[in-house]
C-alpha cells in the first residue's frame, strides 16, 4: 500500500477527517519550501498538495496562477524543486503529493519523472488534466514504485467516469466540488452535498474534496461528508500576503479545527 | 482535459455525430455559405503574379473574399449550427489575430447568441481594428494578461470559462487544435476549401494541382484544404509554419520545425516547450500564427511524411505581402502572406504547365497597421 492510502488508513481509524492543504512549489521561492512545509505540519496537515509551477494551469484560477508566476520568476525548475523537496520530504512525517500538469510530466518522461519524484520522497500525484483512460503507462510506473495516483471527478462527472476515476485512483479520489477552476468561493454548490455523498457511494477509495473551500463553515461541512478537505487557493492568497507565513499557519489552523 | 469538461466534450462528439451528417444541417450549412458567407470562392489564376516568378501557372484560393475576410466563417458557421441544435445561449471563443473571434461574433450576431471573446492583451494592441469590429458585433472581448498574452493564454482562459460556465456554453474553437473532437469538427466544415479548389482546378485545367501551399498556426486553413487532397500522392501538399525572427532565434512560432511532442490544450501533438515542459511563448509579426503548438493531424502528417513542412520569416512575409499586392492588386493576411512567400520560393522550380494552388486564407486590411509600422509609416 502506497503513503497516501496508509495515511487515510491510519486517519479513519481514529476517526480523523484529512486536512489536505495545497501550495505553490517555489512560491515565493524555494528557499522558503521547507518552512512553509514545516509550518503546515505545526498547523495540523494530514497530508500535502505541492503545486509544481506551470506557464499554463488551465485548471487553476487567478490566485494559483499568479503563485505560478512568482515561483517561475524566481527560479523554481523541476531539478531544483526535487532536490529541495529530498531532505524535507524524509523528515516530514507527512506524505507529499505533487499536482502537476501532464505536459510537464510527458515531456519529462513518464517513468524518469515518477522515478525522480520518488527519489525526492513524493508519495503521491496529482495530474488534473489528464483522465484515467489515458493514463496506461503512468499506472503501470506508478505502481511499480509505489506511488498514489489521486484521479479526479467533478460534478459533471457521470456514475461510469466516477467508477473509472475511482478504479484508477491508488490514493484518494480528489472530487472537485464546483463546475469551475480553483480559487475561494464565497458559497459552494447546494447540490454538493449529494454530489459527494453519491461520489462515496461509488468510490471504494477515499474521498477527499477540493476546489472553492477557504472558510471553516465549508471545511467543517465537508469533512462531515467526505474523508478529507483540499484548501488550496486561499492558504497561497496567505502566503502572498504574509511571506512571514503568519497569515497562512493561522488560517491551517482555523481549518484544521473545523474540520 | 480537466475531469469537468469529459462530460461536454463526450456530448459535443455525440451531438456531432448526430446532426452534422443529416441532409437537414447540410442544407442550411451550405445555403448560410452560400448566400450569407459569400462560397463558393473563386479559384483566381494569378496571372502576372506567375509570371513575375515562373514558367507555371499559380492560382490563389480565395478565402480573402468571403464574408468577413478569411476563411474563419467556415468553421464559424458550421460550429454555431450545432450550438444552437445543442441548445446552447452562450458562445465563447479565443483567438489571436481576431479573425476567428470576428467570425464567431459575427455568427452569433446572426443567429441572436450571447458572444464572448478571449483575446490576448498583446494581440488586441496589435489588431485593434477587429477588437472594435467584434464589440460592433455585440460580442465582449475580454482581454487576457496572462502568459504570453497572445493566442495560447487566450486559449486557456477560454477554457477556463468552458469549465465554469460547462452547462449553458458552447466553446467555438477557431482552430483544429485542442481536445478531441474539436480536430475533426474543425476539419470538417473547412474542407470544403479543399473540396472547392478540387472542383474548380479540374474545371479550370482539367486536372489536379501540383502543389497546394497554406499557412500553419493551428493549422485550420491548411486541414481544409489540404484533407481532399491527401488520397492523390502526385499532389505535394506544402504547410508553412512562421519562422518569426529566425528559426535560430527564440521568437518564432515554427511548432513542427522546432517543436517536440507534448499536451497543449487536451491535444497530443508537437509544442514549443522548454525540458521542464514549460510551454515556450511563439513569436511572429501575424498574430494568427502566434501559438506554440499545432493540430495534432499536422504532427500526424509530418511524421507520415505526406506534407512537407516549411518555414517563412516576418522578413519574407512582409516582402509576399508587399509582391502579392503589386502584382495582382490583392493584399493578403500577414498569416497568408507566409503561404504567398513559400509559394514564391517554390516557384522557381514550377516546370511549363505545372500548377500550383495557393490558399489565400485571409484578407489584409487588418495588418496594414502592423505593415505601415514596420516600414516606420505612421498612419
Amino acid at each position: 500500500m502506497n503513503r497516501v492510502a496508509m495515511r487515510f488508513e491510519e486517519l479513519k481509524k481514529t476517526g480523523r477527517k484529512a486536512f489536505i492543504p495545497y501550495i505553490v512549489g517555489g512560491d515565493p521561492d524555494l528557499t522558503s519550501l521547507p518552512l512553509v512545509l514545516e509550518t503546515l505540519v505545526q498547523s495540523g496537515a494530514d497530508l500535502i498538495e505541492i503545486g509544481v509551477p506551470f506557464s499554463d494551469p488551465l485548471a487553476d484560477g487567478p490566485v494559483i496562477q499568479a503563485a505560478s508566476v512568482r515561483a517561475r520568476q524566481n527560479g523554481c525548475t523541476l531539478d531544483k524543486l526535487f532536490s529541495t523537496l529530498t531532505p524535507v520530504a524524509a523528515r516530514l512525517p507527512v506524505p507529499l503529493i505533487l499536482m502537476v500538469y501532464y505536459n510537464q510530466l510527458y515531456l519529462r518522461g513518464v517513468s524518469r519523472f515518477l522515478a525522480e519524484a520518488n527519489t525526492a520522497g513524493v508519495a503521491g500525484l496529482i495530474i488534473p488534466d489528464l483522465p484515467p483512460e489515458d493514463a496506461t503507462e503512468l499506472r503501470a510506473s506508478a505502481a511499480a514504485l509505489g506511488i498514489g495516483l489521486n484521479f479526479l471527478v467533478a460534478p459533471t462527472s457521470k456514475e461510469e467516469r466516477i467508477r473509472l476515476a475511482a478504479a484508477a485512483s491508488t490514493g484518494f479520489l480528489y472530487t472537485v466540488s464546483v463546475k469551475g477552476v480553483t480559487g475561494a468561493r464565497h458559497t459552494l454548490p447546494p447540490e454538493l452535498p449529494g454530489f459527494i455523498q453519491r461520489v462515496k457511494t461509488l468510490s471504494p477509495r477515499p474521498v477527499a474534496v477540493g476546489f472553492g473551500i477557504n472558510t471553516p463553515e465549508q471545511a467543517r461541512m465537508i469533512a462531515g461528508l467526505a474523508d478529507g478537505v483540499i484548501v488550496g487557493s486561499a492558504l497561497v492568497q496567505a502566503i502572498a500576503e504574509d511571506p512571514q507565513l503568519k497569515k497562512m499557519a493561522s488560517l491551517a489552523r482555523t481549518l484544521r479545527e473545523a474540520i | 482535459m480537466p475531469e469537468t469538461l469529459m462530460a461536454a466534450l463526450d456530448e459535443l462528439a455525440a451531438a456531432y455525430q448526430r446532426y452534422a451528417t443529416t441532409p437537414e444541417f447540410q442544407q442550411e450549412l451550405a445555403e448560410l455559405s452560400r448566400f450569407y458567407a459569400g462560397r463558393p470562392t473563386p479559384l483566381y489564376y494569378a496571372e502576372r503574379f506567375s509570371r513575375e516568378l515562373s514558367q507555371g501557372r499559380i492560382y490563389l484560393k480565395r478565402e480573402d473574399l468571403t464574408h468577413t475576410g478569411a476563411h474563419k466563417i467556415n468553421n464559424a458557421l458550421g460550429q454555431i449550427l450545432l450550438a444552437k441544435r445543442m441548445g446552447k445561449r452562450r458562445i465563447i471563443a479565443e483567438t489571436g489575430a481576431g479573425q476567428h473571434g470576428v467570425a464567431t461574433a459575427t455568427v452569433a450576431a446572426r443567429f441572436g447568441l450571447e458572444c464572448v471573446v478571449y483575446m490576448g492583451e498583446l494581440d488586441m494592441a496589435r489588431q485593434a481594428l477587429n477588437v472594435f469590429r467584434m464589440k460592433l458585433l455585440g460580442a465582449e472581448v475580454r482581454p487576457v494578461t496572462s502568459g504570453s498574452r497572445t493566442l495560447k493564454d487566450a486559449t486557456n482562459e477560454a477554457i477556463r470559462d468552458w469549465v465554469t460556465n460547462v452547462d449553458d456554453t458552447y466553446y467555438l474553437i477557431g482552430s483544429v487544435v485542442g481536445p478531441h473532437p474539436y480536430p475533426e469538427i474543425v476539419r470538417d466544415f473547412q474542407t470544403v476549401i479543399g473540396r472547392e479548389t478540387k472542383a474548380q482546378l479540374a474545371e479550370l485545367a482539367g486536372r489536379l494541382p501540383d502543389y497546394v501551399v497554406a499557412c500553419v498556426g493551428g493549422g485550420s486553413n491548411a486541414m481544409g484544404v489540404f484533407t481532399p487532397f491527401l488520397p492523390d500522392p502526385n499532389v505535394k501538399l506544402v504547410g508553412v509554419e512562421a519562422a518569426g525572427k529566425g528559426l535560430n532565434t527564440t521568437e518564432h512560432a515554427a511548432a513542427l520545425a522546432k517543436g517536440k511532442p507534448g499536451i497543449l490544450h487536451g491535444a497530443k501533438s508537437y509544442v514549443l516547450a522548454d525540458p521542464d515542459g514549460q510551454i515556450i511563448e511563439a513569436s511572429s509579426i501575424s498574430a494568427g500564427l502566434d501559438y506554440p503548438g499545432v493540430g495534432p493531424e499536422h504532427s500526424f502528417l509530418k511524421d507520415s511524411g505526406r506534407v512537407e513542412y516549411q518555414t517563412i520569416d516576418d522578413q519574407e512575409a512582409l516582402d509576399a505581402f508587399v509582391f502579392l499586392t503589386r502584382t495582382e492588386g490583392i493584399i493578403p493576411a500577414l498569416e497568408s502572406a507566409h503561404a504567398v512567400a513559400a509559394g514564391m520560393k517554390l516557384a522557381r522550380k514550377l516546370k511549363r504547365d505545372e500548377i500550383m494552388v495557393i490558399n489565400l486564407s485571409g484578407r489584409g486590411d487588418k495588418d496594414i497597421p502592423t505593415v505601415a509600422a514596420t516600414m516606420g509609416v505612421k498612419l
